[in-house]
C-alpha cells in the first residue's frame, strides 16, 4: 500500500528565516502520526505545506499520491483540516457550518443530509445541531470542527494542535472522539501537538521537530526505549524530547517563537 | 460555480442575523440626508443689517422703505437703525450685526442732480454665503430704486425670462442621489470590506483556501453577496429617502426599476472597488482607517453636495474616475428628471467597465495561499 503521505526534503524559508529545514518523512496510511513540538518548532509550517496552504520553497510533498504544489486540488479534495484557529461560523448554526462545507466540497445533495446527521452523531453535537455555534463551549467548537473537516469523507486528516486552548475534560473528550471516528473509518491522521500525553496515548508514530528541524521519529514506545539506560516503561515523552533536543518541552515553549516574526502571521 | 454560491449563502446567512449590521449601514446616510438636506436647503433669513442714514432726504427715506419691504416680506433682512457709523461698524466686527448700509449725507441732493449717488454696504466676507446673500438683496433693492416711476407702454430694454423644465428642487432632493449611493458605500465597506478582513484576521478564510474553492469562485462569491447586501440597503434609502425628500411618485413602477439597475451596477462597482483595496490587507485596522479618507475621496468630488463645475481642475480629474460620480448622476437623471435609460447610457457603461476591471485586477492580486 502506497504511503498517504510521503514528505522529501521539503524546506520553507521567510526571507532569512528557515521555518522547515529538508524534513522528509512519511506516513502509512492508516496511521495516526503525530508532529511534535514546541511552538515555533515549524509544525505548522509544515502541515501548511501538506494542506496547500504555503508552497514549499524546495523539495517535494504528496498526499494521497498527489504533488502539493503540482496537484493542489487533487490533494484539496481528498484532505479534511482543521487548521490551528478555530475557524467556524460563530453566527451560523452547527448543522449550517456544515452545510457550507459540504457544498464547497460539492458533496451531492442527496448524500448530504445523511453524512451530517452521521457526523453529528460521532462528535455527539446531533442535539445542538440548530445551536449557533458561538452559544458552544471551546471543546463543543472543536468538535463541531472535526466533524465540518470530514464532511466530504477525505481519505487524510490534518489536525493543527487540535486541543490547544481546551480545558483537560474537553482535550479528553476530543481524543476519544478522534480515536471512535478513526476506528470507525478508513482514514490516515496527522496531527501536530505540544502535549506530551496526547501524542502518546493517540500517535501509532511520532516525530519530534525542533528549529524546523526532523529530530526523531518512531512509535511512542520505540523512542521511550532509545533512551539509554532506562526502560521504556519508566520514560515519559517529556523525557524523550529533553533527550533529543537538550531541553524541556516547557522551557521550549517560553522561547520566542517563529509566531513572534512577522513572516507568520497567525497561531 | 456552486462553490460561488455557497460563499454566498453562507455570507447572507450570516448577514440576517445581524441586524444591527443593517440598521447601522443605513442610519447614517439618512441622517445625513435629512440634516444636510435641510442645513443647506433654505434661503438665508434674518440677516442683521445695520442702517447708517446720515442724508435723511427723500430718496434716503426710499431706500429705507425698499429695505424694510424686503425685512418683512422675504424676511431676509432684520433692519437694525444706527445713529453713530463708528458704533455700526465696531458691532460690524463683534459679529452683532452681519452689514452695514451707509446712505452718505449728500445722497438725496446728488439723487435729485443725476450726479452719481451712491450708497455703501459694508459686509462681514469671513462668511461667504451670507455676504453674497446681503450683496445681492441690496443690489436687487437699488435696482427697484433705479426703476423708472413711469413705465413705457411697450419695453424698449431686452427681458430674460427664465424657465424651468422641471417643477422646483429642494436640496434635499438634490442631496438623495448620494445618500443612495452612500448607502451602498457603507454597506460594502461594513458588510463587505470590514468583515473580509476581520473573517481573514480570524482564519475563516483559511477554512477556504484548503477546500478546491477556486480564485475566481472565491472572489466572485464575496462580491456577489456583498452586492446583495448593499443592494438591500441602496433600495431601503431610495425608498425611505425619496419619501423623506418629497420625491413626486417614489414608487413609480417603471423608475424603480431603473433604479435597482444603476443601484445593482453601483454596488457592484463599489464591491469590486473594496475588494481590489484589501485583496492584499490583513490587518483588521486598515478598512476603518481608511474609511473615511474613501468616504471623503469618493463622496465630495461626485458632485452629491456641489456642482462639479466648480471644482479645481485637480479635483475634477478624480471625478472623472470616481465610480460615484456616475451613480450620482444616473440616480439624478432617474429621480429628479425620471430619464430613461439613454440619459444615463454613459453612466451604465462606466460601472460596467470599471466593475469588470476591478472584480479582474482583485482576482489576479487574490492569494490563493497565505
Amino acid at each position: 500500500m502506497p504511503d498517504a503521505i510521503d514528505v522529501r526534503d521539503i524546506v520553507k524559508t521567510f526571507g532569512d528565516f528557515t521555518a522547515v529545514d529538508h524534513i522528509s518523512f512519511a506516513v502509512k496510511a492508516g496511521e495516526i502520526f503525530g508532529l511534535l513540538g514546541p511552538n515555533g518548532a515549524g509544525k505548522s509550517t509544515l502541515i501548511r505545506m501538506m494542506v496547500t496552504l504555503l508552497p514549499p520553497t524546495s523539495g517535494t510533498a504528496l498526499v494521497n499520491g498527489f504533488d502539493v504544489a503540482r496537484q493542489a486540488d487533487e490533494v484539496r479534495r481528498s484532505i479534511g483540516v482543521i487548521p490551528q484557529a478555530m475557524t467556524s461560523d460563530l453566527e451560523l448554526s452547527v448543522q449550517e457550518n456544515l452545510l457550507i462545507f459540504a457544498k464547497l466540497y460539492g458533496v451531492p445533495r442527496d448524500t448530504r443530509t445523511r453524512l451530517i446527521h452521521d457526523l453529528l452523531e460521532a462528535v455527539e453535537l446531533l442535539q445542538w445541531a440548530d445551536k449557533p455555534v458561538k452559544n458552544l463551549s471551546g471543546g463543543m467548537r472543536r468538535r463541531v470542527e472535526i466533524a465540518r473537516g470530514l464532511v466530504h469523507e477525505p481519505r487524510v486528516f490534518f489536525l493543527d494542535e487540535p486541543t490547544t486552548g481546551l480545558d483537560p475534560v474537553s482535550r479528553t473528550a476530543v481524543w476519544k472522539m478522534l480515536q471512535r471516528i478513526k476506528s470507525q473509518r478508513d482514514l490516515t491522521v496527522l496531527i501536530t501537538t505540544h502535549y506530551m500525553d496526547e501524542a502518546d496515548k493517540l500517535c501509532d508514530r511520532i516525530a519530534i521537530v525542533d528549529h524546523g528541524h526532523l529530530v526523531a521519529l518512531d512509535t511512542p514506545r520505540a523512542l521511550k526505549a532509545s533512551i539509554p539506560g532506562r526502560s521504556p516503561d519508566s520514560v515519559t515523552l517529556d523525557e524523550v524530547f529533553v533527550h533529543y533536543t537538550g531541553r524541556d518541552l516547557r522551557d521550549a515553549l517560553q522561547e520566542p517563537s517563529a509566531a513572534d516574526s512577522p513572516f507568520v502571521m497567525r497561531r | 460555480m456552486h462553490r460561488t454560491w455557497a460563499i454566498v449563502e453562507r455570507e447572507l446567512r450570516r448577514f440576517r442575523r445581524s441586524p444591527m449590521l443593517i440598521v447601522m449601514s443605513m442610519i447614517f446616510p439618512l441622517l445625513q440626508l435629512v440634516v444636510l438636506g435641510y442645513a443647506f436647503g433654505g434661503n438665508v433669513k434674518h440677516l442683521k443689517l445695520a442702517v447708517v442714514d446720515q442724508d435723511h432726504g427723500v430718496p434716503a427715506v426710499r431706500i429705507r422703505e425698499l429695505a424694510g419691504a424686503v425685512a418683512s416680506g422675504a424676511r431676509t433682512l432684520d433692519l437694525v437703525e444706527y445713529a453713530d457709523p463708528g458704533r455700526a461698524m465696531t458691532d460690524l466686527r463683534n459679529g452683532t450685526v452681519n452689514g452695514v448700509l451707509t446712505i452718505p449725507p449728500d445722497f438725496s441732493r446728488r439723487t435729485l442732480t443725476d450726479n452719481q449717488p451712491r450708497v455703501a454696504l459694508i459686509s462681514d466676507n469671513t462668511d461667504t454665503f451670507v455676504s453674497a446673500t446681503l450683496g445681492a438683496t441690496v443690489n436687487s433693492l437699488v435696482a427697484v430704486f433705479n426703476a423708472p416711476v413711469t413705465v413705457d407702454r411697450v419695453a424698449s430694454a431686452a427681458v430674460l425670462d427664465v424657465v424651468e423644465v422641471y417643477p422646483y428642487v429642494p436640496y434635499i432632493q438634490y442631496l438623495l442621489p448620494g445618500s443612495i449611493t452612500m448607502s451602498v458605500f457603507m454597506m460594502v465597506m461594513i458588510g463587505g470590506g470590514i468583515i473580509f478582513i476581520d473573517d481573514k484576521a480570524r482564519g475563516l478564510h483559511e477554512g477556504y483556501l484548503v477546500t478546491p474553492i477556486t480564485k475566481l469562485e472565491l472572489v466572485a462569491g464575496f462580491n456577489i453577496s456583498g452586492t446583495i447586501k448593499a443592494v438591500l440597503a441602496g433600495a431601503v434609502i431610495t425608498v425611505i429617502g425619496s419619501l423623506i425628500a418629497g420625491v413626486t411618485n417614489p414608487l413609480d413602477p417603471l423608475r424603480m426599476m431603473r433604479m435597482m439597475v444603476v443601484i445593482t451596477l453601483t454596488a457592484f462597482a463599489l464591491i469590486s472597488l473594496m475588494f481590489l483595496l484589501m485583496v492584499r490587507v490583513t490587518d483588521p485596522l486598515l478598512p476603518r482607517a481608511i474609511f473615511g479618507v474613501l468616504n471623503t475621496v469618493l463622496y465630495f468630488p461626485s458632485g452629491a453636495v456641489y456642482p462639479q463645475a466648480g471644482f479645481p481642475g485637480w479635483m475634477q480629474v478624480i471625478a472623472a474616475v470616481d465610480p460615484f460620480t456616475y451613480s450620482v448622476h444616473a440616480f439624478k437623471s432617474l429621480l429628479l428628471k425620471n430619464t430613461g435609460f439613454e440619459a444615463i447610457a454613459f453612466d451604465v457603461l462606466f460601472l460596467v467597465v470599471f466593475s469588470t476591471v476591478a472584480m479582474t485586477a482583485a482576482t489576479l492580486l487574490f492569494k490563493r495561499t497565505l
